[in-house]
């Protein structure tokens, strides 16, 4: 086999490598982002992220 | 306000989950456009110097390979730091950098295993051989394995950070191994060309793209560790959700 063979399968290998951890990366975050929007959707938020309660006696 | 203080200051900031995620939003378009800049020079200069006149085209293996060694070590460098961050400052998103670094460490390793094997078949004549540096980085790739492994065999979260710290921390020894191996023993794989005390001994020709692929991949590296932490924090968040509604449900007619 040719040198080129060898440099053509570590680039390729490489790219492979890091398209799969980017890709990754981002269905994950997708996946995430959607369950919490579905988790909102029913109801359940944060509790920062709800509307303040009402204060009591302090003016 | 005096600097340090200021510094200290922001690094407390960024123990806020939320204020992270706001500052990742903010940064990381930048951070991957100048990644992507990086590559398009570095690949350019990679294939544009000429080649070595004994390696003959097969160096340019080195800008993908020594990159990725590199990073395979500073990946459980960060995972150390983390640890250490878990373990003595209680900082909240220590955990979360541990485990975010873990799976991108693993596949830095991996490349620069693959890549290793085929820059040796040409120029060793072999693929493999159990020589000192080639079988830490190995042990290496093991490690980062069975740490990801861990991360996801433990439910408690707390108890799954403490033991995740002090197995990265024990594991931190292989580091030095893998950075000395080949001074220490006999190997087969070159010494230290680049990182050495009397200067580099590479070429300026080969050292140029070599400096631009590592900054290229360390950023690389930097990014997907700030994406991934975000998915981690948003992923713990969930948990935390999920947890609340069901207790809330459990309670007489109590609602999510």
């Amino acid at each position: 086999m040719s040198h080129a063979f060898y440099v053509a399968v570590s680039y390729a290998a490489t790219f492979a490598t890091v398209a799969g951890l980017v890709l990754w990366v981002w269905l994950d975050h997708r996946a995430r982002r959607r369950e919490l929007e579905q988790l909102e959707a029913a109801g359940v938020r944060r509790r920062s992220a709800r509307p303040a309660a009402k204060s009591g006696g302090q003016p | 306000m005096n600097e340090p203080s200021l510094v200290i200051r922001k690094f407390s900031d960024l123990a806020n989950p939320t204020r992270f995620l706001a500052l990742v939003a903010r940064v990381w378009p930048w951070m991957a456009g100048m990644t992507i800049c990086l590559f398009a020079l570095g690949l350019y200069l990679a294939f544009a110097t000429v080649g070595d006149y004994q390696q003959g085209d097969t160096v340019r293996i080195m800008y993908v390979h020594v990159p990725a060694a590199w990073l395979s070590m500073m990946g459980y460098s960060v995972m150390a730091v983390s640890a250490l961050g878990t373990l003595v400052w209680r900082h909240p998103l220590a955990d979360v950098s541990a485990r975010a670094a873990a799976p991108i460490g693993a596949c830095f390793t991996f490349v620069a295993l693959v890549t290793g094997s085929l820059w040796g078949k040409p120029m060793w004549g072999t693929w493999w051989v159990w020589d000192a540096r080639l079988t830490s980085v190995f042990v290496l790739f093991l490690m980062y394995l069975g740490l990801i492994a861990l991360n996801r065999a433990m439910d408690d979260p707390t108890r799954a950070a403490k033991v995740g710290a002090v197995l990265i921390l024990v594991g931190f020894i292989n580091i030095p191994i893998i950075k000395f191996s080949v001074e220490w023993w006999n190997t087969l794989h070159q010494p230290a060309s680049v990182i050495r005390l009397d200067g580099p001994t590479i070429d300026a020709e080969f050292l140029r793209p070599l400096l631009v692929m590592a900054a290229a991949f360390t950023l690389l590296f930097l990014t997907l560790h700030a994406l991934a932490m975000r998915n981690e924090i948003l992923r713990r968040r969930i948990a935390v959700l999920r947890r609340h509604a069901a207790r809330a449900a459990g309670r007489p007619g109590g609602a999510a």
